[in-house]
């Protein structure tokens, strides 16, 4: 079974759940008050970072290309530093400026409000399908788009199809094709196949999706390509490789997020009349960390820090080290669950659950706790926007015209 | 159509977006040189001169976009990042406009609660790359200037008036100009060698200095006919303290003249009542921020991280204007109250009375 009430799950008291609540929210206005100019320089740095780098990338690529010797070492090493660059703009530049994390700088080219990512997926669609939909309903089922992304079956309670059969080969699909499925991931295929979706938005976010995507992809499968001159198809195929190395390690990063096995769902009841704290403490439950070097946290964004992150959608990424040690400290006095481990061990645990269950749950057995099958069943997918509550200040701003 | 006209810098610059989807080629310029830009309007602070022992004159080389045809007496914003964070203030220009340029200056006075001229005057580095805003205000000399002119000034509010002056005498178009000016010590008066010299070069411009620590503030009625008596005749700039302009704008009113008072108020007078404070939410970016009854919507939307709209932050250019969806707040300057619901509310003078909704 998934999990209805929180409190009575975690074996604290209200008052406790309240105390942790005001323990949490001091210590968000500690690091509000904290942010300075040390903080700006990061980002800005950052930026540079990678903006150097994919210019050096897209430098090698045409340049290297007209010269028989340097052709093949030119695309590897281009191809190699393309994708890490996409990596960072996606990761841990645009993700976390999307979700308003450097909006305290008032600087409006560092912006969520005009914040344009390098992927296909269109900026104004994200804000609403992640920053609203998956960070204030995290993991609830039934309203969590992320919870197998309409595509995948990741929880016991959600009913088995013999579609689901196919699921390890619709996973590496996804995988490699990460950017186009995140694209399409606010149109809610869905509602789209119950011909539940409104026919104008769709309209409208189709043709967003599409002109975005048509940019992204003429940018690099025709105009780079073209400056490459007559080895045209090399630095397409060096440029598929970053997007694909792209889509992989961020597909990786994502579903550590949520689907490693001490990542808890929970029921509608959960979010009914649910206070400030028990948010906070879904999110604790909901999320899954990963452990490792500083390097692999820039690299992913600091989504290592996944629970840090959902209790803090826009505090500065660069601040999430420091606030897990507190957050762990805080789970250790309210004997709370702090669910982390190797990158290795985490994407394993995923797998694993993708794989069991493309096959109905009685030839499986479950890994979560919090599974006891037979009790309820649930739809896939996410409710419709009338259905959906107001939405938390802290997750980020979207344009309620976009959804 | 010729060559030119095709490889014009728009269509340049359209042609870089093509490699450089979802930014622009600014964004890859800036690393070679964070002026080559515009995106946003960007500057380098070339230098900082001293004035006097609490001013100084901040020269500016601006980046890409730049128009130097400012007018003489505008003001134009100047954005600094300290902590981390934007401020943004407005200030005169003090040098003449040209048609093209490399600089232009600003003078500021350190005031004692003024957290950026603080900054400005004594700590910025020459080198720091700043955020600008094209030229506005209409605190503006007109070309060909009027026949005769008075220019009643009083502290820092000789910058614009210096802008004028400037203008006046690289156009070699000096018209009859008295220049009444008010500075608590001589030590403290701004550009007055320059003053002293331009006098001694135009014979029909009248510099007229008061030290009022010493000589007491001028007074209108009483000394007004002895230092110009022809002031009827003319029209007039003033520009300088509240109090001031308060006098003035009575005075000129009174004679029924007003149509040739000009003012800038380039520091707000807060005489109002405040607000009485409440949380400020914005529907759009989903923020909110409870502020007291001293703070405008403006600053408590900045303290929350909105992307607020600016201006002059005087209550003059309304550029800040935003909807309010429901609430009310309190105009600082004379405490009239306003709580239409969606109408436009000036956030720079405004504090909230209660909770108030914007959106933004």
């Amino acid at each position: 079974m998934a999990i209805a009430d929180v409190k009575e799950y975690t074996h604290l008291t209200a008052e406790e759940v309240e105390q942790l609540g005001a323990e949490l929210d001091a210590l968000r206005t500690e690091i509000e008050e904290s942010r300075n100019s040390k903080d700006a320089d990061y980002i800005y740095k950052m930026i540079r970072l990678q903006r150097g780098l994919a210019t050096a990338a897209r430098i090698t690529l045409g340049v290297s290309a007209y010269h028989r010797r340097t052709r093949l070492p030119g695309a590897v090493v281009g191809g190699a530093m393309l994708g890490v660059a996409k990596i960072l703009e996606n990761m841990e530049i645009g993700h976390n400026v999307m979700h308003g994390q450097w909006d305290w700088m008032n600087d409006p080219e560092v912006h969520s409000s005009n914040w344009e990512w390098d992927t296909a997926q269109p900026a104004e669609q994200w804000k609403h399908s992640h920053n609203y939909v998956h960070h204030q309903f995290t993991n609830v089922l039934g309203y969590d788009n992320d919870i197998g992304y309409g595509i995948l079956r990741m929880a016991r309670e959600q009913k088995w199809h013999p579609v689901n059969l196919g699921q390890p080969l619709y996973n590496a699909a996804l995988a490699t094709l990460f950017q186009w499925g995140v694209a399409l991931h606010d149109l809610d295929l869905e509602a789209i196949r119950k011909g539940e979706k409104d026919p104008k938005v769709m309209k409208k976010q189709l043709k967003q999706i599409w002109q975005k995507g048509r940019r992204q992809a003429v940018k690099d499968y025709v105009v780079y390509p073209a400056l490459s001159g007559p080895h045209f198809m090399t630095t397409v195929y060096a440029n598929a490789a970053a997007n694909v190395t792209r889509n992989l390690w961020s597909y990786v990063i994502i579903f550590c997020g949520h689907f490693p096995d001490g990542a808890m769902h929970f029921t509608e009841e959960q979010i009914e009349d649910e206070t400030r704290p028990e948010w906070y403490l879904r999110q604790m439950l909901g999320s899954a960390n990963f452990e490792g070097s500083e390097m692999l946290h820039v690299l992913s964004g600091n989504l290592g820090y996944q629970v840090e992150h959902h209790l803090f959608p826009d505090l500065p990424s660069n601040r999430y080290g420091e606030i897990s040690v507190r957050v762990r400290q805080l789970c250790e006095k309210y004997k709370l669950p702090y669910t982390t481990g190797p990158l290795h061990q985490q994407y394993g645990q995923a797998l694993r659950t993708i794989i069991k269950l493309s096959l109905p749950n009685r030839f499986t057995s479950g890994d979560r706790e919090d599974v006891m099958e037979g009790q309820m069943e649930v739809a896939r997918g996410r409710k419709s926007a009338e259905e959906l509550g107001s939405r938390r200040p802290e997750t980020g701003k979207y344009a309620a015209a976009a959804s | 159509m010729s060559v030119k006209d095709r490889l014009s810098w728009d269509g340049v610059r359209r042609a870089g977006a093509q490699l450089t989807t979802p930014l622009l080629p600014d964004d890859y310029l800036t690393l070679i040189n964070p002026l080559w830009t515009t995106r946003e309007l960007r500057g380098v602070i070339e230098k900082v001169v001293p004035e006097t022992d609490d001013t100084a004159t901040v020269v500016i080389r601006p980046g890409w976009g730049w128009r130097y045809s400012h007018q003489p007496g505008q003001y134009i914003g100047i954005g600094l990042q300290v902590g981390g964070r934007f401020h943004w203030r407005s200030y005169s220009v003090s040098t003449p406009p040209k048609r093209r340029g490399r600089t232009l200056a600003i003078t500021v006075r350190a005031m004692p609660e003024g957290f950026l001229s603080q900054h400005l005057v004594n700590g910025v580095e020459p080198g720091t790359v700043i955020r600008l805003a094209l030229p506005s205000g209409d605190f503006v000399l007109p070309n060909p200037p009027p026949p005769k002119i008075l220019f009643l000034v009083g502290g820092s509010g000789v910058t614009p008036v210096m802008s004028m002056l400037r203008t006046l005498d690289r156009r070699g178009t000096m018209p009859d100009v008295v220049m009444s000016y008010s500075s608590t010590t001589q030590d403290r008066m701004i550009f007055r060698s320059e003053l002293a010299e331009l006098n001694e070069r135009h014979d029909s411009l009248t510099v007229r200095e008061r030290y009022t620590d010493d000589d007491g503030m001028l007074v209108l009625e009483d000394h007004l006919d002895e230092l110009c008596p022809d002031w009827r005749e003319r029209q007039v700039w003033a520009c300088g303290p509240g109090p001031m302009l308060d006098a003035a704008s009575e005075f000129w009113d009174e004679a029924g003249l007003e149509d040739q008072l000009h003012l800038e108020r380039f520091s707000v007078n807060f005489t109002g009542e405040g607000g009485e404070g409440g949380t400020l939410t914005f529907r759009s970016s989903g923020k909110t921020v409870e502020i007291d009854g001293a703070t405008t919507v403006l600053e408590g939307g900045e303290q929350a991280g909105v992307g607020m709209p600016y201006g002059c932050r005087a209550g003059i250019c309304h550029t800040c204007s935003v909807t309010m969806i429901e609430g009310k707040v309190r105009d600082l300057r004379n405490g009239e109250e306003f709580a239409e619901p969606n109408g436009s509310v000036q956030t720079c003078v405004t504090a909230p009375v209660g909770d108030c909704t914007f959106d933004l």
